[in-house]
């Protein structure tokens, strides 16, 4: 009884997710590609989870792993390397129209994939291990500082001693699709995912959320995740017990930025173009913002966060826009007929930070043990210090 | 033979100092020593440019200093990374850009002072707008405490450092809704020609780089007269030493913890004003990167040292400027951001350490 009860919801959950494609198109709504940039985001979201949520660190240049791994789609799926050429199971045609090949490197997705996760954790392990011994608010200023300087380096990237790495602000553009070119023509969409029909990319970040969500629980219920949670308390004394507050920190660094990884390269291959300045701090603070309000630490409470926000930022804030319009020119007020609404977001997100600090810390889905830590100390030092 | 036997003395210690010194701190200084050889080199190529990028640096240091001031005061009394700081030195700069224009809110007070205006005019007017700017920001500081730390005084610093976070954005908002994304451009009150014109033209000085310099000393000496003598002062050094203490001796710490604030906020304001009016321009998000750059400064001097503060403040200026004259402007914030990086995680005492708060620490004078 009680397991079958305890999967109901999940499962439930899952396959209204599988099924949203058909519902989107019987409603008519066209909620494709909103609801396929918020499943990026709720991946951000649980990735930035492991780092602040279960291990307590505070990262605030996530960004930088979502850009190293939109970087390395748009290095080895695009013609941007265009003195080399070279295929490897890419889903393009080896050769190009012309029956020439292809300029650029060209791999496929899946394979980027996993070098773009790997990429990402080698770079939370270099970013990670020299602020091991800093103090919370110290460490975040040093992840706030690789976070500026990753996307910088992509802007000045055009030209590192005369070489054009990253191709500057004007960005990477026309990365290749994914595809499985084995498949049938019947299933042509699938061979080379398009533009035009967006269900293989719904189905592919919906996969990737999924193993997101399945390994962020198995972290959380591992002998790792009660390391992360005992270093998070108390740092000296999860040291006494035995943890190593080194590799267990690193490992929290790695894991990650391999989701940060993961979503930027989903997101590259996705949008096809990439700039340096989609990766700007205010990224880092909205994917914080979303582990923040669901709950930190909390699986749920993050996933949750994750589609109210990017739902508030794509979709309601743009409705609300015109509803005040239509509310201005009924009452014939020009203030409110004129009014931009998105201008306004980042007061909004300025003022769910300070509210939720203020009122609710451990966020709207709390994790139990969070939720202790943060009253508890409310209290111990209230004692101690006295008001 | 007491001198050579002292000097001697003196010698082996350099040497144990250097034998117990880590391979980490070696590398560092060997890097160092490379980087001022290779600016030695640029300096005797061209002198005169070299000087003048290095008065540029300076003035541009004073501007940073004062923001770092602000970071320090702070981290001195609360232990709290200000991140809203840079933002309100943003607010400065409008609030004088708005003060010179004359008009605010729909309302017009007096004619633009500009470029025509007179010499008597301009003066008042920089001033008027330096007070305005400080007053305001003073108390937005003030006000930011209240409402968003002073509740959670007693968190977990990370919660504090979020919704310093969160007021950073609201800040920048502000100014995003109040002046619009583009570039805002200051009136030219003060000249830029060559204040050293009659004397030589290898080097360039400024009247602009002078004006910086003549409103930053004054803040300076007020600033470490305010600590040093009075009560007040002498009550915020007792709270960055120990709160509890301080609180036992009848010192209001929820007070001095404000009047902190409100400092940090004047110099803030002070130098927002200067920034303008030396730059030409101002942008709402500029907060970001010039606050980035202070609290770099506030790092690398040491935090919660004032000294140190400016010490850090002029050397991140003279780094930025002379990056921006030999290795390229567009590298120059990953440079200071490297700067930052490396302080933190090599010396995170910084260059004069971290003295608590003011404590002893008082102005460069």
């Amino acid at each position: 009884m009680m397991p079958a009860k305890k999967y109901a919801l999940p499962a439930g959950l899952i396959l209204l997710a599988f099924l949203f494609p058909l519902i989107n198109g019987a409603l008519g709504v066209n909620l494709m590609f909103p609801v396929i940039v918020v499943a990026v985001y709720v991946m951000l979201a649980l990735g930035l989870n492991i780092v602040v949520g279960f291990a307590g660190l505070l990262d605030l240049g996530f960004v930088a792993f979502y850009a190293l791994g939109a970087y390395v789609v748009g290095w080895f799926a695009s013609t941007h390397f265009n003195e080399v050429s070279f295929s490897l199971f890419s889903a393009l045609p080896t050769q190009g129209v012309s029956g020439r090949e292809l300029p650029g490197i060209h791999v496929s997705f899946w394979l980027l994939l996993i070098g773009a996760g790997a990429f990402a954790a080698l770079w939370g392990v270099i970013i990670g291990a020299p602020t091991l011994r800093l103090r919370g608010d110290y460490l975040a200023i040093v992840t706030l500082g690789f976070g500026e300087i990753i996307p910088r380096f992509f802007v000045n990237g055009d030209n590192i001693f005369g070489y054009n790495l990253t191709n500057g602000t004007i960005g990477i553009k026309g990365i290749d699709s994914p595809g499985f070119s084995f498949l049938p023509d019947s299933l042509r969409t699938w061979q080379q995912f398009g533009t035009l029909d967006l269900n293989p990319w719904y189905y592919t970040i919906l996969v990737l959320v999924l193993v997101t969500i399945f390994v962020n629980i198995r972290l959380r219920d591992s002998r790792l995740g009660r390391a992360w949670i005992a270093v998070r308390e108390d740092e000296t004394a999860a040291a006494a017990m035995g943890v190593n507050t080194t590799t267990t920190k690193l490992w929290a660094y790695a894991l990650g930025a391999v989701f940060g990884g993961l979503a930027g390269a989903f997101y590259g291959a996705f949008i096809k173009s990439i700039f340096p300045s989609s990766f700007s701090f205010n990224i880092s603070v909205l994917v914080l913002c979303m582990v923040i309000l669901g709950g930190m630490g909390n699986i749920y409470g993050v996933i949750l966060g994750a589609i109210l926000l990017q739902g508030i930022n794509f979709y309601l804030l743009p409705q609300a826009n015109e509803w005040v319009h239509a509310i201005g020119e009924a009452l014939g007020s020009p203030l409110l007929a004129s009014a931009d609404l998105p201008k306004y977001n980042y007061f909004l997100f300025g003022i769910l930070l300070v509210t939720m600090m203020l009122l609710r810390p451990e966020g709207i889905v709390p994790n139990r043990q969070r939720q202790e830590e943060f009253r508890e100390e409310d209290e111990a030092l209230v004692e101690t210090v006295g008001g | 033979m007491a001198p050579t036997q002292e000097a001697k003395a003196k010698g082996t210690a350099l040497l144990d100092s250097f034998k117990a010194s880590s391979w980490q701190s070696r590398i560092a200084m060997a890097i160092v020593v490379a980087l001022l050889l290779l600016l030695l080199v640029q300096a005797i190529k061209d002198p005169g440019q070299f000087v003048s990028q290095l008065l540029v640096g300076i003035t541009n240091g004073a501007i940073i200093a004062l923001i770092a001031l602000g970071y320090t005061l702070v981290y001195g009394i609360v232990e709290l990374i200000n991140f809203a700081h840079g933002d309100n030195f943003m607010i400065g700069s409008f609030v004088g850009v708005t003060v010179l224009s004359g008009t605010f809110l729909g309302l017009g007070f007096f004619a633009p002072i500009g470029d025509e205006s007179g010499a008597a005019m301009k003066i008042v007017g920089v001033l008027l707008a330096l007070v305005v700017a400080m007053v305001l920001c003073g108390l937005i500081n003030v006000g930011i405490e209240r409402v968003a730390y002073k509740p959670l005084r007693n968190s977990p610093r990370l919660a504090v450092l979020i919704t310093a976070i969160g007021m950073s954005f609201i800040l920048q908002n502000l100014g995003l809704v109040w002046k619009g994304s583009s570039q805002i451009s200051f009136p030219s009150l003060v000249s830029d020609s060559n204040a050293l014109a009659g004397i030589t033209d290898a080097i360039s000085y400024r009247w602009k780089d002078i004006f910086v310099v003549l409103v930053t000393i004054p803040l300076l000496v007020g600033l470490s007269y305010f600590i040093q003598r009075t009560r007040q002062g002498k009550a915020m050094r007792a709270v960055a030493q120990d709160k509890e203490a301080a609180a036992m001796m009848g010192i209001n710490v929820n007070r001095t913890i404000s009047v902190a604030f409100l400092l940090g906020g004047i110099l803030a304001g002070a130098s927002g004003v200067m920034f303008g009016l030396f730059n030409g321009t101002t942008v709402f998000d500029l907060g970001f990167r010039q606050g980035l750059f202070a609290f770099t400064a506030a790092v690398l001097g040491g935090i919660g040292n004032l000294t140190g503060a400016v010490l850090g403040g002029i050397l991140i200026g003279v780094i930025g400027a002379m990056n921006d004259q030999y290795i390229g402007v567009r590298w120059t914030d990953i440079v200071i951001f490297t700067v930052l990086i490396l302080v933190l995680v090599f010396r995170p005492r910084g260059l004069l350490g971290d003295r608590s708060a003011v404590q002893g620490g008082g102005g460069q004078q």
